[in-house]
């Protein structure tokens, strides 16, 4: 193939119980953008690890302008002129731009470095490719987009030709992601190649010149932007048929499940911020708290989960007073959490799937009984739910951390709406899962609902919060400032409470009126 | 049905292969540290076979230097065992060695205020008020671990210092015996831990007791509970994450006290043998630091409580060989220290192990290559 820069011909790499790579090709030319697009777990990273030297394949040859390679090291791959940008930056973070970025090959005068000819060096390189950075700023001091920059100069530093990214725009703001759009297009007008990772959509559409698509650790087809669309690219990545919207049939409201009077709570650095807070969920309706992060969500779940104690107020379910009830309580009253911080609340990542499962049921039959646990009820248990919610591993034995990020979510909605809750608590049910998993959330979501369950759902994405929601409860500072029915707001009417349009409620007592209203 | 027993297979072959790759590293480290003890030797002008050779012979070269190994081990048994239990649940209980002084001034209390009832309820009963007296020294580090935060690896600490001194005080003024050294009297015939060949009914093997039985129990016992019971559940969920326990329901604060205090009762539990089956009375320096060396062991050890079994025999057997390699080969026994010391910094430094493995095994890939 002509203008073949880098050529990965066979990839093969195996993790204890997971095929990463089952036999890869992947042809990278000179000044193209390639996206490897794929779900958690598909085995981009993977691939792109071993073409930065970081993993070694079991199979498989590198061939570098057409000669074969062994890229053993991070070292080797810089030598040849392979750059990787990792989602997590390895910026030192007291130190300056310019000092980090010639970290490891200082430029120096008999062996004293010379930070002016590294400034200038680092300059020179900004301009050249429009990546305004201040030379002299400390990394600590920068936002995280500014520090990626400084991570896509470091690799230039080093001569870079082929820039791989991985999963650049995760960490970063609409605003940040076309500015490194636009850099990006600017490496490769100066005949960079850059290969990124990513399981977003419509930035394949934006910027790729070519597609890859992985699934299960092998590539499943190529594509051009312009010869699909994102249903298609969706279709390749997932396997079937994504449905983009949801489908759900009108709620059928039952008795209230969870009543929360004028709750009030402090957090942890001894703020209030929930205040006065009056709402109910009905059995077979899904009610969405909207609204932007820190206004009050965190504490208002925690403090009906039993996480957090109320400061006032009181909380019912099904009638019976929990305002006091402990984590443990909770749970056996029938409250249900997934958790937004999944990885630290919701799964104890050191615990293999089965004891996953079964944490929060752990004391009572059939896992336990007298505090004696039966290992053998509480596999047949777990296999049957990693079956029923499409966890997929290899076995039950596997550790949480094994997991892919849908899969661990996956995990989590197989204990907590296994043990058949009253209550639904999803907070962040979605963030950071791919288009297949997302659908996969939403739909056991319904499913509950339509079981005649409460939900209560609490979401920074408005469509989420759209498409889901039979009521939509807006809360900005610690109250709810607006109720709506579903379909009843535009995303502009939710956005303009959510960030204060409505004014604040400073009594109590209005909060409750308007909700009740 | 052949693909569930394939998978069955599998899950077995796996399971193996998981222990195998977790008792390999402190193996490893045990014969790097080993072999680095020798070049030290070498270095410091000795010959290191003959050493090793008489270390050997003291430790396991005849049944009385296997009897003697097993009674050294005994108390590291209890105390490594202990300090596992605490790393469980991502406690460090540096404080063994206080909960093993009031272990020791419980039994040698009772073991002569009881005298004259039958050695079946006499050595329980001190068994059981030692462990007590262990938990409740642990209580109140644990206490204030739960309330208020307080650093458990400060408090229990400190508590030892406390235990220390209070034993001090108490074999050198109230329960001074007559006599020249500072030491209590001698405990009942009944509050005797039996000698081991007696109780297995085998030709002599020295001062080895029952003590080496009980620990060998409990440390199946331990690995038992961990395993099977709600109680060890919850000890592992809050080491590996407390804040995913809380939320599954576990309180952090009530599993970490029951978790000191556990150790602490374990820890107890190697003074109360210590007394009852080797000293039969109580004086200052009755621990030769075994709730520290209790530390290391259960670092060898993993924290796994049926590790803690060969990591406290072996600790035993180096400074059960010590003697002899110094009569014999002329080594000083302060070599043991540094082989001791080795270990621990190998198992501690296991990613420095790691790295030497797998530098050597890229080598050999290489080579074969």
């Amino acid at each position: 193939m002509d203008g073949a820069l880098l050529e990965l011909r066979g990839i093969t790499k195996r993790f204890p119980g997971v095929l990463a790579n089952d036999d890869v090709d992947l042809t990278l030319h000179e000044g193209e953008i390639v996206a490897l697009l794929g779900e958690n777990g598909a085995g981009k990273t993977t691939l792109m690890n071993v073409a930065y030297g970081l993993l070694t394949p079991e199979a498989g040859t590198i061939l570098f302008e057409g000669k074969p390679v062994q890229i053993k090291s991070p070292r080797q791959a810089i030598s040849l002129g392979i750059g990787m940008v990792h989602q997590h930056f390895m910026l030192v973070e007291p130190l300056t731009v310019a000092e980090n970025i010639v970290l490891g090959q200082e430029p120096s005068r008999a062996s004293i470095i010379d930070f002016d000819a590294a400034r200038t060096f680092v300059k020179d390189l900004s301009d050249k490719y429009g990546l305004r950075v201040d030379p002299d700023a400390r990394i600590l001091d920068l936002p995280v987009g500014m520090q990626q920059r400084v991570e896509i100069l470091k690799a230039l530093y080093r001569g870079a030709r082929i820039l791989i990214l991985d999963e650049p725009t995760a960490v970063l703001t609409p605003q940040e992601v076309r500015e490194l759009f636009a850099v990006i297009r600017s490496l490769v007008e100066e005949g960079l190649t850059v290969a990124f990772i990513t399981h977003k959509l419509e930035e394949v559409m934006n910027i790729a010149d070519r597609v890859v698509v992985m699934r299960d650790g092998a590539v499943v087809g190529e594509v051009r932007p312009a010869d699909t669309d994102q249903a298609g690219l969706a279709r390749m990545m997932v396997g079937r048929e994504v449905v983009f919207s949801v489908v759900k049939e009108p709620a059928t409201r039952g008795d209230t499940v969870l009543s929360v009077q004028d709750l009030s709570v402090t957090d942890a650095r001894g703020i209030e911020s929930v205040r006065g807070v009056s709402f109910e969920v009905r059995g077979g309706e899904i009610v969405a708290v909207a609204g932007v992060s820190g206004n009050g969500q965190t504490e208002l779940v925690e403090s009906i989960t039993g996480l957090r104690m109320p400061s006032g107020g009181r909380i019912e379910l099904k009638g019976r007073d929990i305002t006091r009830a402990s984590a443990r309580e909770s749970i056996e009253a029938g409250v249900s959490h997934v958790p937004e911080d999944r990885l630290r609340r919701g799964l104890v990542l050191e615990f293999d799937l089965t004891e996953n499962i079964v944490l929060g049921d752990h004391r009572k039959p059939p896992f336990a009984t007298r505090g004696i646990m039966h290992p053998a009820e509480m596999t047949r248990v777990a296999a049957e739910r990693v079956e029923a919610y499409d966890v997929r591993a290899p076995s039950t034995r596997v550790l949480a951390s094994a997991l892919s990020g849908g899969n661990q979510q996956k995990l989590i909605l197989a204990r907590e709406l296994g043990r058949n809750p009253e209550l639904l608590i999803a907070a962040q049910p979605t963030r950071g899962l791919d288009v297949g998993a997302i659908e996969f959330v939403h739909k056991e979501i319904i499913k509950e609902r339509d079981a005649g369950k409460a939900v209560l759902l609490v979401s920074l994405e408005l469509e989420e919060v759209q498409s889901l929601a039979d009521r939509i409860l807006v809360m900005f500072e610690g109250q709810i400032v607006k109720e709506f029915a579903a379909g009843e707001a535009s995303d502009e009417d939710l956005g303009f409470y959510m960030t204060g349009g409505g004014g604040r409620k400073l009594a109590a007592g209005t909060a409750q009126e308007a909700s009740h209203g | 049905m052949a693909e569930r027993q394939l998978a069955d297979t599998m899950g077995k072959i796996s399971a193996w292969r998981g222990i195998l790759e977790r008792i390999a590293m402190p193996i490893i480290s045990v014969v790097l540290a080993i072999f680095l003890g020798a070049l030290i030797m070498l270095v410091a002008g000795f010959e290191p076979l003959p050493a090793f050779l008489a270390l050997l012979k003291g430790s396991f070269g005849s049944p009385r230097a296997i009897g003697e190994t097993m009674l050294r081990a005994t108390p590291l048994l209890f105390t490594g065992l202990a300090v596992a239990y605490g790393f469980k649940a991502g406690l460090f209980n540096i404080g063994a060695e206080g909960q093993l002084f009031m272990g020791g001034l419980v039994a040698a209390y009772l073991g002569v205020v009881m005298g004259g009832v039958s050695l079946w309820i006499n050595i329980p009963v001190i068994l059981l008020a030692g462990m007590a007296a262990g938990a409740a020294w642990a209580f109140i580090p644990a206490l204030l671990k739960a309330r208020v935060g307080a650093h458990e690896v400060i408090t229990t600490m400190m508590f030892t210092f406390i235990a220390r001194y209070f034993v001090s005080y108490l074999v050198s003024g109230p329960l001074r015996a007559e006599g020249a050294v500072a030491q209590t009297v001698r405990i009942a015939e009944s509050a005797v831990l039996p000698k081991l060949h007696d109780l297995l009914g085998t030709a002599p093997i020295g001062r080895a007791h029952a003590g080496f039985i009980v620990g060998l129990v409990l440390a199946v016992v331990m690995w038992l509970v961990l395993r099977y019971t709600t109680l060890g559940y919850e000890n592992r969920a809050v080491g590996f994450n407390p804040v995913a326990a809380e939320t599954g329901g576990i309180s952090v604060s009530a599993t970490m006290i029951k978790a000191l205090c556990i150790s602490g009762a374990l820890a107890a539990l190697a003074g109360v043998t210590e007394v009852l089956g080797l000293h039969y009375r109580l004086f200052d320096q009755f621990s030769a630091g075994f709730g520290f060396t209790g530390i290391a062991v259960a670092l060898l050890a993993k924290n796994h409580p049926i590790g803690v079994i060969p990591a406290a025999i072996l600790f035993g057997a180096l400074s059960a060989g010590a003697g002899t390699m110094q009569l014999e080969a002329e080594v000083p026994q302060k070599v043991i220290f540094i082989i001791q010391a080795l270990i621990i910094f190998f198992v501690a430094a296991e990613a420095i192990a790691r790295w030497i493995v797998r530098f050597t095994r890229k080598e050999a890939i290489e080579d074969a290559g």
